[in-house]
């Protein structure tokens, strides 16, 4: 067994603490990355360290504390942005991927898309890419259309081009799929969107995470991505914006911090980013948020992408020894994020789950937040491992061996 | 308790070989219900029989081992009841069906499915012909 060379495992496990754990007496193999990552000691530290030292509102503090936690969140500004190659003031921090999607969706939606115009998403899509624009185009008498997917399980690029020629006012799709790992080729698919005169919004809530991203080699107008799949902590996440669009939209929240003046009749915006940041934000969570970007800057993205690589491509060879294991999505690794849907025969996977728990392996089980998807490959749910970072081959062999568990439990 | 206690052969047995899958031509009561977290789905059909009684009784529906187990081992039990039986229907009488299975949080919800549908389906019926209940036929 080989394992993987390009990145220090050991060494990086030893900095996440929950991974010391036991779940029933086992080693904790986490491999539901994909719904959220565990948090290096880094990311807790800075999260203490900022309640512990100087806890205070930002952006309106003269006083010592207030100064230093504005410093620490706009640092952690220009660091985010920079880690996906966006300028700070293109860069408004979000909840995560829902929010950022919701924002566009009032934001950017509620100004720009007419009665009668057409929204295109895919068939792959988180319902965080979905829903808002079922939303916005039943609010504005819109079309919500949404582009198919190969038997292979890639975009249908023939399905995308004949939609385009219908003149869409946006296109949303995800860079790659939070259930069968697919990469789209983001940059392609924008540039042809943009000549279509579309925008286009992208989900990088599973790339951001896993691989290098720059917003301006993609050549979207809006980018979506979550904090506490990528080492961070929850309740963070970034939407990026191209600075014109993000100029010419409409508030998202009205309240504090958004606003340059405030009349009993009318006020005026705040600039970009803030226009978007209403209230006091997330102060600490974007501090560590930053430390998670520090953390995977410092191992490399493109080591991590490769490290992932080398997981999946052992992952799919083992797994497929095991009896009734049915994979979903592309089968080349390197077209694929850290991503590994399946199925077993007829065991249901929250049965499996439940045996993997048994076993301290945790995998996701369900419909993934992707119900169409699930009705396009006619399964009601799937299995899926996901990795990052700490996970070696040792994670793989411990679910090859409880998949051969389940296998024999459910008589396979 | 370890899972391969949990999937003994008898809900193997009822997850594959699910007895009264399917539907009725015709029914008094029909409910639905499904689990939002999981995607778990019952359907269940009841035609009424004599003396206000459960008759007869069909579920269909997609779901894990444990839930459809669970739904179809409850129409078992049901068939030939009194409606009323089904009001003093309790988790632990379903607990104890399945042989008192270890089940977390979550996978509780997913034994308990079909008797929240037998239930929805059946307080609605006795509700809607609560001036019927002095025993006579409730379709007459």
């Amino acid at each position: 067994m080989l394992e993987t060379e390009t990145l220090d495992v050991e060494r990086i496990r030893a900095d996440f603490p929950i991974l010391r754990r036991k779940v029933r007496g086992k080693r904790l193999v986490y491999l539901d990355n994909a719904a959220t990552t565990q948090k290096p000691r880094q990311v807790i530290e800075a999260l203490d360290d900022y309640y512990s030292r100087y806890n205070s509102n930002v952006h309106r503090s003269v006083h010592t504390l207030g100064e230093e936690a504005t410093e620490a969140y706009e640092a952690s500004r220009k660091k985010t942005a920079t880690f996906i190659g966006a300028t700070p003031k293109e860069l408004v921090f979000v909840r995560g991927t829902t929010e950022a999607t919701n924002l566009v969706r009032f934001a950017w939606g509620e100004k720009f898309v007419k009665k009668g115009d057409l929204v295109l998403t895919t068939m792959m899509e988180h319902h965080s890419n979905i829903v808002p624009w079922q939303l916005l185009c039943k609010n504005k008498g819109a079309t919500l259309k949404f582009v198919g997917l190969n038997p292979d399980c890639t975009l249908d690029l023939a399905s995308f081009e004949g939609l385009l020629k219908e003149g869409p006012r946006l296109v949303a799709f995800t860079h790659c799929s939070n259930v069968l790992g697919t990469i789209n080729d983001v940059s392609a698919l924008c540039a042809k969107a943009a000549t279509a005169g579309a925008t286009t919004i992208v989900d990088g809530a599973q790339a951001v995470p896993h691989m290098a991203v720059d917003v301006g080699s993609l050549g979207c107008d809006f980018y979506a991505f979550s904090g506490h799949k990528m080492l961070g902590p929850t309740g963070i996440g970034g939407l990026y914006g191209r600075r014109a669009l993000l100029e010419e939209m409409e508030p998202f929240h009205g309240g504090g911090e958004m606003i340059r003046e405030v009349f009993l009749d009318h006020s005026t915006w705040n600039d970009v980013p803030y226009k978007f940041e209403a209230g006091t934000v997330n102060i600490a969570d974007s501090i560590g948020l930053g430390a998670a970007v520090d953390y995977l800057t410092a191992l490399g993205m493109d080591k991590v992408r490769e490290h992932e690589v080398r997981l999946l491509k052992y992952a799919l060879s083992e797994l497929a020894k095991v009896k009734g294991f049915r994979h979903y999505g592309p089968e080349d690794p390197s077209k694929k994020g850290g991503v590994l849907s399946f199925n077993m025969a007829d065991v249901h996977p929250h049965d499996l789950a439940t045996i993997l728990d048994e076993e301290g392996i945790a995998i996701r089980s369900g419909h993934h937040c992707a119900q169409p998807l699930m009705r396009w490959l006619d399964v009601s749910a799937t299995s899926r491992a996901s990795f990052h970072v700490y996970n070696s081959h040792d994670d793989v062999d411990a679910l090859r061996a409880g998949l051969e568990k389940a296998g024999a439990i459910f008589r396979l | 308790m370890s899972s391969a206690d949990i999937y003994r052969e008898l809900i193997l047995d009822y997850y594959r070989n699910p007895r009264n899958f399917g539907k009725l031509e015709r029914f008094d009561i029909e409910a639905h219900d499904s689990n939002p977290l999981c995607g778990d789905e019952v359907d269940m059909q009841i035609k009424v029989g004599p003396k206000n009684s459960i008759g007869e009784i069909k579920f269909s529906g997609k779901g894990c081992a444990i839930s459809l187990a669970s739904a179809s081992m409850l129409t078992e039990l049901a068939k030939g009841k009194a409606l009323d039986w089904v009001k003093d229907v309790s988790k632990e009488d379903v607990f104890k069906m399945l042989g008192n299975p270890e089940l977390g949080p979550s996978r509780v919800k997913c034994a308990l499915l079909g008797m929240k549908v037998l239930k929805t389906g059946v307080y609605g019926y006795l509700g809607a012909h609560y001036e019927d209940a002095d025993g006579s036929d409730p379709m007459a």
